[in-house]
């Protein structure tokens, strides 16, 4: 059954309906929510926390994206909600530390010598991204998450986060910046051709 | 006349260009800049290849089958009664 229906007969009351968007879409929110949070136990309350919420407000989903993407946005809030309650310093962070141009300049760019489809199949990079990401403030990494990894758009991400486009659009930079900081002593090219910036 | 970009006018747009959200006229002054600027380029690359790494990192998780049951007895238990729209 298509999913426009299966909302519609959840709303009005059917349960196995709204059982049905769950288990289509239960994989992808667990996905997004270990991404975010790090560990399994926190994943699966968060996930639980998640579609109780999605039905006490179906009333609310408009239907003009996908029920998926509206989940998102609820996984995302409620991920972030669990932030500010363990560690309320961080989640509103604006600064990371990310290299600036005149670091850049003196210490010189050399390209990466992989192909990062073949070396994300090694399970070292993968770890090694993944506590890259991790290390991101809550709402960098929330950021990246959602454009990088699930392919959201900005406008998806800014709705999903209640941010402006802008805010995404400078918090996935800087995050991207220090994504790349954070991974470049693995992947500088062994020939050490760094060229100077001007 | 357009002035040329410095490497440091590059660096603040480089990822709107490699998401394609930058005006063309922006993307032709990247590119000229390009041509001239093998530091550029290399860290274009650079920032490419950890865009696609992030992205291909997501390998798809499968929900855990206890935490599949455990999903939807929670919610069995939390929603049959209640009727969907039904903050508590």
């Amino acid at each position: 059954m298509e999913e426009a229906r299966l909302v519609q007969r959840a709303r009005q009351g059917d349960f196995g309906a709204f059982e049905q968007l769950v288990t289509r879409t239960e994989s992808k929110i667990y996905g997004l929510l270990l991404r975010l949070v790090g560990n399994p136990e926190d994943a699966r309350e968060l996930l639980q926390e998640t579609y109780l919420s999605a039905y006490r407000n179906l009333d609310r989903f408009q239907g003009n994206a996908a029920f998926s993407t509206w989940v998102y946005r609820i996984a995302t809030n409620h991920a972030l909600m669990r932030f500010r309650k363990k560690n309320p310093e961080t989640v509103g962070l604006d600064e990371i530390p990310v290299p600036t141009h005149e670091e850049i300049r003196e210490r010189g760019v050399s390209d990466w010598d992989l192909d990062p489809k073949e070396a994300v199949l090694q399970k070292e990079i993968r770890g090694l991204l993944n506590r890259a990401i991790l290390d991101l403030p809550p709402l960098y990494r929330a950021v990246v998450v959602l454009r990088d990894v699930e392919g959201l758009s900005t406008a998806e991400t800014a709705q999903a986060l209640e941010i402006t486009e802008g805010a995404v659009k400078t918090r996935l930079h800087r995050a991207r910046l220090f994504l790349r900081e954070a991974l470049s002593p693995h992947f500088e090219d062994a020939r050490d051709d760094r060229q100077g910036m001007r | 006349m357009t002035r040329k970009l410095s490497c440091r006018e590059i660096l603040d747009n480089l990822s709107a260009y490699v998401d394609a959200e930058l005006d063309p006229s922006l993307c032709e002054e990247i590119e000229a800049h390009m041509q001239g600027c093998n530091p550029c380029v290399a860290f274009l690359n650079t920032l490419k290849k950890t865009v696609v790494l992030v992205r291909y990192s997501g390998e798809p998780e499968q929900v855990p089958q206890e935490v599949h049951i455990d999903l939807h007895r929670f919610l069995r238990d939390r929603c049959k009664d209640d009727g969907p729209g039904k903050e508590s």
